[in-house]
């Protein structure tokens, strides 16, 4: 069986149990409502005006959370991976920071900044930022010390070795963790949207059906979608990679 | 002809968990412009610690190098080192060409030159036609002519080879020895080439100095009378060369007769016999 048939047959099942136990009775249908209610509900909203600015709200705060990510991450990730003294001096305060859940920090975002896209964005970036830091600066511990060294022997300086060789090493490492932070973002942004309000988004549309309409099926339907999103985003990152790295592929194997 | 490295006194030592360790000792030597000057020596007598300290990317413990006169102090501007593990020493995220290109954009600012630069050094090494390609898309043999390319491509006033050719197959090895005397013929190169290979000392040097083992030091620096032109097949066949290459054999065994090969050993390589001499050695001191 080809990998897209397994893949396909997996979600298949998935689908069938769900159904059956959508309609067996076990639970309210109006709690579980079945696959072929929330397919229903799904065309419903996907042609809905109203429905199609949140997604767009969510995924615009995704992309500008992952940008902003990329921004902070890439950069420390090279410092406090190319000078020790850097990585040890940051140690703690790091290893404090990276287990607190960004959901954590909700309510001091609000606060701060208020319900608007700057306070779901912030806690993102928040949470996409660890992994992409972390990606980066383990990257450089990879970095071939031929390259290193053959940078050194044509006589480049510190610094244009960090940025002409470390850079482009890690890249295939970074874009790894630019994969995960966007998973996790888009986790943070739909739960911030959920638990703070805000006009727009996936997780404000869920939160209206949830509780003021008691629509089951339309949160289903909107999770469907926040999923399938998710699914892309991922999806785009395997064809990056395979694309633009892989050299890196190739050349691990190859040694 | 005027010197263009001069090595003197030249030691050094690493230090490790279970104490130092003296690499090399006591070296000096000089090596003329327009030279080939092969540096032939056993496993871990300290070749590469020698290479890496006249490259300055190590700062000796003690002694001096002197680049056209200069105290080599860091990584000389105007030299190049061509190492053996070109599968991790050319950059897999750039091209040919950039690859070629890489040592030009710190000394060469303006970009057309630079291209120009590269362009012609991979026609030196015969690789016109795969500027475009990466490097894993090409045999070993292609990747070392690369990393060649690249060197020559600075225009270095020396050039430092730390076993190039030791990682390709005997055919390319061939190859690759005729193409560096040939590329050194056409540009005047100064060459300093470290190998353990016996063969490749005397079939590619002018010199030959033999380093002994660790801490390394050079025991002999040995003339090779053999004409410019070489040729794998008459070169190696003839009687100076058979000579020679007996002689380079015989002291870095510290005077032994050196030739003994073994029949389970095949004699094809000088590596082969040169392992076969050294178990020989290990035989008969275990046996006294």
């Amino acid at each position: 069986m080809r990998p897209v048939t397994r893949g396909l047959v997996g979600l298949a099942v998935f689908l069938l149990i769900w159904e059956v136990v959508g309609r067996s009775g076990i639970t309210e249908r109006r709690f579980l409502p079945p696959p072929s209610d929330v397919l229903g509900s799904l065309g419903e909203i996907l042609v809905d005006g109203k429905f199609q600015s949140d997604v767009v709200a969510t995924v615009l705060a995704l992309v500008v959370s992952v940008a902003i990510a990329v921004l902070i991450a890439v950069p420390l990730g090279l410092l406090l991976g190319s000078f020790p003294v850097a990585r040890h001096a940051t140690r703690a305060v790091v290893e404090f920071l990276r287990p607190i859940p960004s959901v954590a920090f909700i309510p001091l975002a609000v606060v701060m900044l208020g319900v608007g896209p700057e306070t779901k964005i912030t806690l993102a970036v928040y949470a996409a930022v660890w992994p992409i830091l972390f990606n980066t600066i383990y990257a450089l511990d990879e970095v071939e010390d031929l390259h290193l060294e053959t940078a050194r022997a044509f006589g480049y300086s510190r610094v244009r070795t960090i940025l002409s060789i470390s850079l482009p090493s890690a890249v295939p490492f970074v874009l790894t963790g630019v994969r995960l932070a966007s998973s996790i973002g888009l986790v943070v942004l739909i739960s911030t949207e959920m638990i703070a309000g805000g006009r727009l988004g996936i997780g404000t549309f869920i939160n209206v059906a949830r509780e003021g309409a008691g629509r089951m099926d339309l949160l289903l339907a909107a999770t469907v979608v926040a999923g399938a999103i998710g699914y892309l985003v991922n999806a785009a990152f395997d064809v990056a990679q395979r694309r633009w790295v892989s050299w890196s592929s190739l050349t691990r194997s190859a040694s | 002809m005027p010197t263009m490295l001069e090595v003197s006194g030249l030691g050094h030592t690493y230090k490790t968990k279970d104490g130092v360790h003296n690499a090399i000792g006591d070296v000096s030597f000089t090596v003329n412009a327009g030279e080939l000057v092969c540096v032939v020596g056993p496993s871990g007598c300290g070749k590469s610690t020698l290479l890496r300290t006249i490259s300055g990317l190590i700062t000796p413990t003690v002694g001096e190098v002197l680049l056209h006169g200069d105290p080599v102090r860091g990584v000389p501007a105007d030299l190049a080192v061509v190492f053996q593990d070109y599968s991790r020493s050319l950059f897999p995220w750039l091209s040919v060409q950039r690859n070629v290109e890489f040592p030009l954009r710190t000394r060469v600012s303006a970009r057309a030159e630079r291209r120009e630069r590269a362009r012609e050094a991979l026609e030196w090494v015969g690789l016109s036609a795969a500027g475009g390609k990466y490097p894993w898309q090409l045999s070993g043999g292609m990747q070392q002519r690369v990393a060649i390319a690249r060197a020559l491509a600075s225009r270095p006033s020396l050039l430092l080879m730390d076993e190039p050719f030791a990682s390709v197959d005997a055919q390319t090895r061939f190859e690759l020895e005729d193409l560096l005397l040939r590329v050194r013929a056409e540009h005047d190169s100064t060459v300093l080439l470290v190998t353990h290979d016996i063969d490749e000392s005397v079939y590619l040097g002018d010199r030959v100095l033999v380093l002994s083992k660790s801490p390394g030091s050079i025991t002999t620096d040995l003339d090779v009378n053999l004409p410019d032109e070489r040729d794998q097949i008459t070169t190696r066949a003839s009687s100076e060369f058979v000579e020679l290459r007996s002689e380079v054999a015989r002291l870095l065994h510290g005077g032994e007769p050196a030739t003994r090969p073994s029949p389970s050993v095949p004699d094809t390589a000088a590596n082969d016999r040169f392992l076969a001499a050294e178990r020989a050695e290990t035989h008969s001191t275990s046996d006294t």
